[in-house]
């Protein structure tokens, strides 16, 4: 089994809901995040007081997977969110060592 | 007074006391959300501090007999003679219920005005110390020389009467007495209190800009009381003319009160769009308080034309003096004196320039113009020295600020035992440039 993170643009998250949806994967966890990487942050500017603003804000999805399903699953991700400007995010993949479904107690695969 | 016209003062009443709830939201969307509580708490302070001392002595010092003896024009009223209020309650004799009830929403206004300057870092019960003596040393002085027939009225033996013959001061409904008053009392508490911890180096933006916006809306609103409500009338009690009087008049201050806090909005929208880049909706809220604040002295004189010209000065002069704090570093954190004492200031000297009866543009010579500003140089003056006696002995023995580690962590756990919010705000780097 693996993790899979996604770092995405909020105004992607629908998008990138529907089509893991469509592919089948039942349900995720969703944190509202904030952070920086290429795109920087931006300037807002209150009473004349110029700020630099470093953090954006971010939605960030976590899925465990089974292994067979991982390359569908982060392909699918990417193309959802993609709009190929600066600042379309990140997805990652870690390994799982073990799952547990609190309502039943089923473990691993079972759990997914 | 009449019953139509005691209604409506009483409406007015109401009007002004939401003010003061109205600026806490004004001023707490502004700070860090650590210290929205603390923000909006000395407002609310405010209203009870300044209530209780009202009743007990503060109308009498405002509103009795001249303490330098019946009929001089002196420095503030006998603060014994209506002490809690006793003699008070008819017309013709001491003033009415209605008129208490009316003027202590000014003191009270005028009195959380002043918690801007000092966000963030002071000691709620010096600030509730504070203000006690303040409204007693500072403002109802004043409210009695401008407005209880004192030394800045325009009565025989005032300042006015001793340079011009026949050439009263116009203060209509408090450019001097409350915004002058409160600016300069910030502007010598942030020099007491000091900076913040961070302050030019960390940023320090307003949490929540709809609760400034609200606020601005709450403050717009309740300023029609604050103006209109301060209609005094020129003909006797039962007179036929009094109708015309109060109609005629009235309504003119209400459409100046809107001309002036809409051009002022426009003005510092304008700045903002040519310097910054962006009209932001912080300006439009401070344009709205910094042409309200302006056309305060002036809404019973100018004409409604002039009050557009005096709010657009308004709105450009105050958009760029908020910055003037970056430039000779003190932390006039919400910025009392960028908008009060500077749109107090062009409000009450311009009725000097503006005013139909007795403006330089109408062509009536120079002498109210003198006069105005000789009010106002007063009105600092006075202020200020009151204000500095009463925050440096106030530090010396209470202290003004909360401990460094309680302010970094944020004043409103430390001073109230509350937090605002569930979640803390995320975001923010280190602070750019000044202004």
């Amino acid at each position: 089994m693996k993790l899979v993170t996604a770092v995405i643009k909020p105004h992607k998250w629908e998008e990138v809901r529907e089509a893991l949806a469509a592919a089948g994967v039942a349900g995720m966890t969703v944190t509202e995040a904030s952070g920086y990487g290429q795109q920087k942050g931006h300037t807002e500017v209150y009473r004349g007081a110029e700020y630099d603003v470093s953090l954006v804000p971010k939605i960030r999805l976590e899925v465990v997977v089974d292994d067979a399903d991982v390359e569908g699953v982060v392909a699918t991700i990417t193309s959802a969110a993609q709009t190929g400007k600066i600042g379309d995010g990140k997805v990652w993949v870690i390994p799982v060592e073990s799952v547990v479904r609190v309502r039943t107690g089923e473990t691993d695969e079972a759990a997914l | 007074m009449d019953t139509g016209h005691a209604a409506w003062v009483l409406t007015s009443a109401s009007l002004v006391l939401l003010m003061t709830p109205g600026l806490a939201f004004f001023y707490g969307g502004m700070t860090r959300s650590k210290s929205v509580l603390n923000m909006m708490m000395m407002s609310f302070g405010a209203i009870g501090v300044v209530t209780v001392v009202y009743i007990l002595w503060g109308y009498s010092m405002s509103y009795g007999t001249d303490a330098f003896g019946e009929g001089k024009a002196g420095l503030f009223g006998n603060p014994f003679e209506l002490f809690g209020l006793s003699g008070v309650g008819d017309d013709a004799g001491s003033g009415s219920y209605i008129t208490v009830a009316f003027q202590v929403t000014f003191a009270i206004i005028t009195t959380a005005l002043i918690s801007g300057a000092i966000a963030d870092r002071t000691k709620f019960s010096t600030w509730m110390v504070f203000s006690a003596i303040w409204v007693t040393l500072s403002y109802f002085p004043l409210a009695h020389m401008v407005w209880g027939g004192g030394f800045l009225s325009g009565e025989d033996g005032g300042l006015a009467a001793r340079i011009f013959d026949g050439v009263a001061p116009i203060d209509y409904a408090g450019g001097t007495v409350v915004h002058i008053n409160a600016g300069v009392a910030g502007l010598v508490l942030a020099l007491v209190l000091g900076i913040r911890k961070g302050f030019g180096k960390e940023p320090m933006r307003p949490h929540n800009l709809p609760f400034t916006m609200l606020g601005a809306g709450l403050l717009w609103f309740g300023w029609f009381g604050f103006n209109v409500g301060s209609f005094v009338p020129s003909v006797a009690p039962g007179d036929s003319a009094f109708a015309a009087n109060f109609v005629g008049e009235t309504g003119l201050v209400w459409v100046n009160t809107i001309a002036a806090t809409a051009a002022a909005m426009l003005g510092w929208l304008l700045v903002e769009k040519l310097r910054d880049g962006k009209a932001t909706s912080l300006g439009a809220a401070s344009g709205v308080v910094a042409g309200l604040v302006a056309v305060t002295p002036a809404c019973g004189a100018l004409s409604p034309v002039g009050s557009l010209v005096l709010g657009l000065v308004a709105g450009l002069l105050c958009a760029l003096a908020v910055g003037l704090k970056y430039k000779f570093g003190y932390d006039d954190s919400l910025d009392v004196v960028g908008v009060h004492l500077v749109g107090g200031l062009v409000g009450t000297v311009g009725i000097g320039i503006l005013a139909t009866s007795g403006g330089l543009f109408y062509g009536d010579g120079g002498k109210q113009l003198v006069i105005q500003i000789v009010i106002a140089l007063f009105a600092v003056a006075w202020s200020a020295v009151m204000t500095t006696v009463i925050a440096l002995v106030l530090k010396a023995t209470m202290g003004w600020r909360v401990e460094d580690e309680h302010e970094l962590n944020g004043i409103d756990f430390s001073e109230h035992g509350e937090t605002a919010y569930d979640v803390a705000a995320t975001g923010g780097s280190p602070f750019k440039t000044g202004a």
